[in-house]
């Protein structure tokens, strides 16, 4: 049998070459090579990161730069936590939002995903252009309305004042209902209204179970968002001790010299945590991203 | 994130080729048995809040274009001058050419490299391709101020590794901070740096979706790796092409929080190097308290992103349809 099989695989080798074998089909050491020289790239700054971090400044001020670990890692957090006492704090604080909003986004998204993908009403179309149409508008417009507002709402230096706001997103509803329009057949939905299910129930036994590797990815993309977003944490919080993690990492910047160690410090423990988590999780990030992905 | 928007999955219907509608119903593809009403009240929470805190700001905004706005002292109605004084600011002209700069040196090589190193990845043998594949997202996942810290240091005029690696070639230093040209490069290479890996999976998913037969067919014609890229695989990406670049020009001509922790102030360098469009916003309503006028200049942003878009999208299908 195995010789069988060695014969046709001769067979076919033979034929193709003949034909000339796809050439897509080698995968030549040039391939690896890019490949490897973009990850170095990719993570070079992380590891650069960690380096300075953990030889101190004097490390990146000499020729040629140290490229090793040192061991004065500790020393350079310490001095992090000595200029921004309230750091666990703020990372504290970063993961709260970001699961709220997370999770807020999430829901809000698949409900209003659901009804535009699957239920039939009246304006429903125009309602759909109308959230395609907001996602091309640059989320800077409304900013100075928005910071008015929020500080009506007595919000400003409360973490409030960065959830409110970005409870629901259009590219959110918009994603869920491209998501539940491709995964969730309509027959299973039918069926479940011919055994008396209604609106709700179908949603909650059908819809939820099925989306739910989906809502994960946007939940994490929500969740990384918030976590990165600055300049708006920036704006409205102020009070040194409701910080979220990059507004702490900001205000070490603010010292009058550089210290490079100091901010990459800062910059290695607000970063830390994504690292662990999308060692966790990124492949399903990336599943997510290309499931996402527009095709043609 | 203001990049992860509008990306169509495989079988959902292009927004931009909207399929023929069956004029009875609303959403031709809904579930009929499940009561349609309800739908009103699962997408209410989504418009209500998108409506305070998404719409009337935007709306708000426009009317606040027409004030001269201080928000300690008066308020102002002053017409179109906002916009007049806007024409005549050479600030303005300036953060508007160095966005474009920006912009230009960061879509092009970013577009390229992904679109290789999607074809990279798309080799069916490739061993590893998962762990290559999840790698690549890294540099998307970090934030823009932690990116910014490191690129800013790599980039010093004296002790900067490239300037290192510059000087060790026998060539003078780059100031990356000072300089007008080499800083809109450093400002690229962070977005360049952030982006290449994301699109590449988006452009690896568009491919794998590329019939295999196309391939096989051509290579039984005899077309070389090359010609199969240009005739098989290119047609079948112009579609995610578009979309990328939209997306692209939709957050790159908002770029701020690079040139931002690169000069830490709102001035975009000491001379304005590097201001972009966005910048100067933030530095006229939280700095120079002239929320008018930065009104005004969010206006300008939209107009110019919305412009800018559409001119991406007919180039890109008139590119396409030609080379079909």
């Amino acid at each position: 049998m195995s010789d069988f099989i060695k014969s046709q695989g001769d067979l076919v080798i033979k034929t193709t070459k003949k034909n000339k074998k796809p050439r897509w089909h080698k995968v030549g050491f040039g391939s690896y090579l890019v490949l490897t020289l973009f990850t170095l790239l990719s993570v070079f700054p992380f590891y650069w990161m960690f380096i300075v971090a953990s030889n101190g400044t004097e490390a990146v001020s000499k020729v040629p730069p140290t490229l090793l670990p040192g061991s004065r890692f500790f020393t350079v957090i310490s001095h992090v936590y000595e200029a921004a006492p309230t750091f666990n704090q703020s990372l504290l604080n970063t993961v709260y939002v970001g699961t709220v909003v997370a999770v807020a986004q999430v829901f809000f998204s698949a409900i209003a995903g659901f009804a535009f993908a699957k239920l039939n009403f009246k304006g429903q179309r125009y309602m759909v252009l109308f959230v395609i149409g907001t996602m091309m508008l640059p989320s800077q417009l409304g900013i100075i309305p928005l910071f008015m507002l929020v500080g009506k709402m007595g919000l400003l230096n409360q973490l409030g004042a960065l959830i409110v706001p970005a409870l629901v997103t259009a590219f959110g509803v918009f994603w869920m209902r491209q998501v539940i329009d491709s995964q969730v057949p309509n027959e299973l939905l039918e069926a479940a209204s011919i055994d008396g299910a209604g609106v709700f129930r179908a949603y909650w036994s059908i819809v939820v179970p099925i989306i739910s590797q989906s809502s994960f990815v946007l939940g994490l993309f929500s969740f990384l968002a918030t976590w990165n977003d600055y300049l708006w944490p920036l704006l409205v919080l102020q009070n040194p001790n409701n910080l979220t993690a990059q507004v702490a990492v900001n205000q070490l910047k603010s010292s009058y010299a550089i210290d490079y160690a100091l901010n990459m410090g800062g910059a290695f423990l607000s970063t830390a945590p994504l690292l662990v988590l999308f060692i966790l999780v990124g492949r399903r990030l990336v599943r997510g991203v290309m499931d996402g992905a527009v095709k043609g | 994130m203001s990049q992860q928007t509008a990306r169509v999955s495989k079988k959902a219907p292009s927004p931009w080729k909207p399929e023929k509608l069956n004029k009875k119903l609303n959403n031709p593809n809904a579930v009929l048995s499940l009561n349609g009403k309800w739908g009103y009240l699962f997408v209410a929470p989504f418009f209500l809040m998108f409506l305070v805190f998404g719409l009337l700001p935007i709306i708000y905004s426009v009317y606040i274009a027409f004030f001269n706005w201080d928000p300690l002292g008066t308020q102002d109605f002053i017409g179109l001058t906002n916009f007049q004084d806007l024409m005549q600011d050479p600030d303005f002209w300036l953060a508007m050419t160095n966005t474009f700069e920006i912009w230009l040196l960061s879509t092009i090589p970013m577009l390229i490299m992904s679109i290789g190193l999607g074809t990279v990845l798309h080799s069916q043998f490739l061993k590893g391709s998962t762990f290559w594949r999840t790698i690549l997202l890294v540099p998307n996942i970090t934030s823009v101020l932690a990116v910014a810290i490191v690129f800013g240091q790599l980039f010093g005029r004296d002790f900067g590794i490239i300037n290192l690696v510059i000087g060790s070639l026998g060539l003078p230093h780059i100031d990356f901070i000072e300089g007008s040209l080499p800083s809109h490069v450093a400002i690229a290479t962070m977005i360049v740096w952030r982006w290449t890996g994301y699109n590449a999976l988006i452009f690896l998913a568009a491919m794998l979706a590329i019939p295999g037969e196309l391939y096989e067919s051509a290579s039984l014609d005899g077309a070389s790796k090359f010609k199969q890229f240009i005739y098989v695989t290119l047609p079948g990406l112009r579609n995610t092409i578009t979309f990328v670049l939209i997306v692209g020009t939709i957050g790159g001509l908002q770029v701020f929080a690079e040139p931002l922790t690169l000069g830490s102030s709102f001035s975009g360098g000491d001379a304005g190097q590097f201001k972009t469009l966005t910048l100067y916003l933030y530095d006229r309503a939280f700095v120079g308290g002239q929320w008018g006028y930065a009104a005004a200049i969010g206006i300008m942003i939209t107009v110019v992103v919305i412009f800018v878009s559409i001119i991406n999208f007919f180039l890109t299908k008139r590119i396409s349809s030609e080379t079909k």
